[in-house]
């Protein structure tokens, strides 16, 4: 098992998208360009396209989510797949039903693919490892480990607004220690050859070795930002805000949280992200979150495409 | 196998003579190997009363210990100590800072970093090594530190006794085979207490042996159900089962090592017969013919289905090993043909 890619089937494609660590960088580009071609059928009249026409797709969600599955919900009905929503978390697991005997159910119901969101890290894998071959996994996000569509869909942002990637510097501010999405960034952005990846925050919300991912270690925001060109800000967890993590949500803020005055170190055409869903006032301020150099809305829409074309890749090598 | 220490975090634990004398019983109508109990430390494994240590004794423990309940309260360790250390009774101690692990499933090093997982961080294991070596000063206890996981952790053993401090170490043949690095796409059978470490950690646990500091190598034989394997790697089950691979796991090492047969057959048969002040782990006239005969060129490959024991799990699946048991006898009898 170790060593192969469990993600790649035996030519290389597609078979699941579990992480973007050790995806190739053609299959990463593949998809942003997809996504691409369908980021035009959101402003037709009719929002649809028939490519996954009598597809079932499941979202299997054992961790709350209204956003996340919202949007990967309206890609597959973009893409005319019949979609079925499970929050497993108030059901079958409640009644003590493992995770693999509920994933064995929905097979037997003829899924075609999942989409799987969990608290704990490596629960896609698992799940990926144990469904039929036609079965698609695509990780929504389990525990701290990655999110890779998100992680895609801020590539796909960056690009639109940046165009080359090689000569980018990017911070990731915040709660990297307990963040899938910042780890699918800095594995995106290294893929995609960003020479300058920071992360930026207190020490105890930073991984010990997270310098081994490739990034720069910052604890400060004005020599983290200095020109930057991208400042992605990740969302704080209500219950890290106070305790041995962090004193409180409000001197978080004064060092951290993203102001008008700690953006201008950034080069003035700076973008600023965030994941959503966004904390105003504890990790970016309204004026920045609303303002000029902020392209949180437009991560939305491009969200919406870049499943699509990960649910259509994931068809097509079927 | 045909001597058994047999830790106390059985249900109910070992904390009373009744439940000692009936593990002993149900060994003897076996037949099968000699368990030497170990009797717990304090109550209930709660950390809280000592437990009648005498009569524990009397009844056939062997040793005192915490198994992989952490003991948090210092001064009740401290007490259990010097208590043990009044009758000359070893204490068996798995240093791992409770606070420290808290909620910690893989080493903190890369691995954990990258996929994800809750870090136990090396301190973990250092913290409460220093403790513990400090009280063994303070007591003079004679004190027996199980699972070894980390370089540090042996650097400070290795200091310890050449200070002259009175203990002696033992690491699992599964940590002196591999590292965090093994977990590799969250194999759950690699979720083991304490963690995989990183491939440093593991060289210094293997040079430890070699020269010393380490005692012995144990199976820390940990069987898991197949459903609680099956799982999440921070929701599985720690554990991976031992005890048919211990010679097997531990002649590899002493290939590898380049290492006279019989230093690295002590490690697995008279060290810790030491340790645990028993009659066992050594040939010679008068004493029981506990024997093991094996060919070491017998090569074989793990299967874990075809492992007798409860628990298949393990994370040596697929692993070529060298060496075969052809007989173990207990007390002159044949107990095992292979």
């Amino acid at each position: 098992m170790t060593g192969l890619n469990p993600q790649l089937n035996a030519n290389g494609e597609l078979q699941h998208l579990l992480t973007i660590e050790g995806l190739p960088r053609e299959i990463v580009l593949h998809i942003l360009d997809t996504a691409h071609s369908f980021l035009s059928v959101g402003e037709r009249e009719i929002k649809k396209v028939p490519l996954l026409r009598g597809k079932a797709i499941f979202n299997l969600f054992f961790e709350a989510s209204t956003r996340t599955r919202t949007t990967f919900e309206i890609a597959a009905k973009r893409l005319s797949a019949d979609v079925i929503n499970l929050n497993v978390g108030t059901s079958s697991q409640s009644k003590g039903e493992t995770l693999l005997d509920t994933v064995a159910n929905l097979s037997a119901m003829h899924a075609d693919m999942f989409v799987v969101r969990h608290s704990q890290s490596g629960a896609a894998h698992l799940i990926a490892r144990h469904v039929a071959p036609y079965i698609h996994v695509i990780n929504a996000g389990d525990g701290r480990h990655a999110h890779p569509t998100q992680g895609l869909l801020d590539m796909f942002t960056i690009r639109h607004y940046k165009k080359e990637f090689s000569s980018l510097r990017v911070a990731i501010v915040g709660d990297v220690l307990h963040s899938r999405v910042a780890r699918s960034q800095i594995h995106a952005l290294t893929t995609l050859g960003v020479p300058e990846v920071r992360v930026i925050g207190p020490r105890t919300l930073l991984p010990t070795n997270v310098s081994e991912l490739g990034v720069h270690v910052h604890h400060d925001m004005a020599t983290g930002l200095k020109d930057v060109d991208v400042v992605i800000m990740l969302r704080l967890q209500n219950e890290r805000m106070n305790g041995a993590l962090l004193p409180s949500a409000q001197e978080f803020f004064k060092y951290y949280g993203l102001t008008p005055e700690k953006l201008a170190n950034a080069k003035p055409d700076a973008i600023v992200m965030h994941p959503g869903p966004m904390n105003r006032g504890i990790e970016i301020d309204s004026s920045v979150a609303d303002g000029r150099q902020s392209v949180i809305l437009p991560q939305v829409t491009f969200g919406i495409a870049v499943r699509m074309a990960v649910m259509a890749i994931l068809a097509g090598n079927a | 196998m045909t001597s058994l220490a047999c830790p106390p975090d059985t249900d109910p634990p070992l904390d009373e003579p009744g439940l000692v004398e009936m593990l002993k019983h149900r060994a003897r109508s076996l037949n099968q190997a000699h368990v030497y109990p170990i009797g717990a430390l304090t109550q209930g494994l709660k950390g809280e009363r000592i437990t009648e240590m005498a009569e524990l004794l009397d009844a056939g423990c062997v040793a005192f210990s915490q198994a992989d309940v952490q003991l948090s309260d210092n001064q009740v360790l401290m007490r259990a100590m010097q208590y043990a250390s009044t009758f000359g009774y070893p204490v068996w101690l798995r240093p791992r800072d409770a606070a420290l692990a808290r909620d910690g499933v893989a080493h903190d090093g890369q691995v954990a970093t990258r996929l994800g997982l809750a870090p136990i961080p090396v301190i973990a294991e250092t913290v409460a090594l220093s403790t513990i070596l400090l009280l063994v000063r303070e007591t003079g206890a004679r004190v027996h530190l199980c699972r070894l996981s980390t370089g540090d952790g042996v650097d400070m053993v290795r200091q310890a006794k050449s200070l002259g401090i009175n203990v002696t170490c033992d690491v699992s043949a599964n940590h002196v085979h591999l590292s965090e690095m093994d977990i590799g796409y969250f194999d759950s059978n690699c979720h083991l207490v304490p963690p995989l470490r990183s491939l440093r950690d593991r060289d210094a646990l293997r040079r430890g042996v070699q020269d010393g500091t380490v005692d012995a190598i144990c199976s820390d034989h940990t069987p898991v159900d197949e459903d609680a394997k099956q799982l999440p790697f921070g929701e599985s089950e720690s554990g991976a089962t031992g005890l048919e691979l211990l010679l097997a796991l531990t002649l590899k090492w002493g290939n590898e090592a380049k290492l006279p047969l019989a230093a690295v057959l002590a490690k697995v048969t008279s060290a810790p017969a030491g340790i645990l002040g028993i009659q066992a782990g050594s040939i010679a006239v008068g004493v029981n013919a506990d024997l093991c005969v094996f060919d070491p060129h017998a090569r074989w490959k793990v299967e874990p289905a075809k492992l007798k024991s409860q628990g298949k799990n393990t994370p040596f699946a697929g692993y070529e090993m060298n060496a075969k048991v052809r007989f173990t006898l207990v007390e002159g009898h044949v107990v095992y043909e292979g």
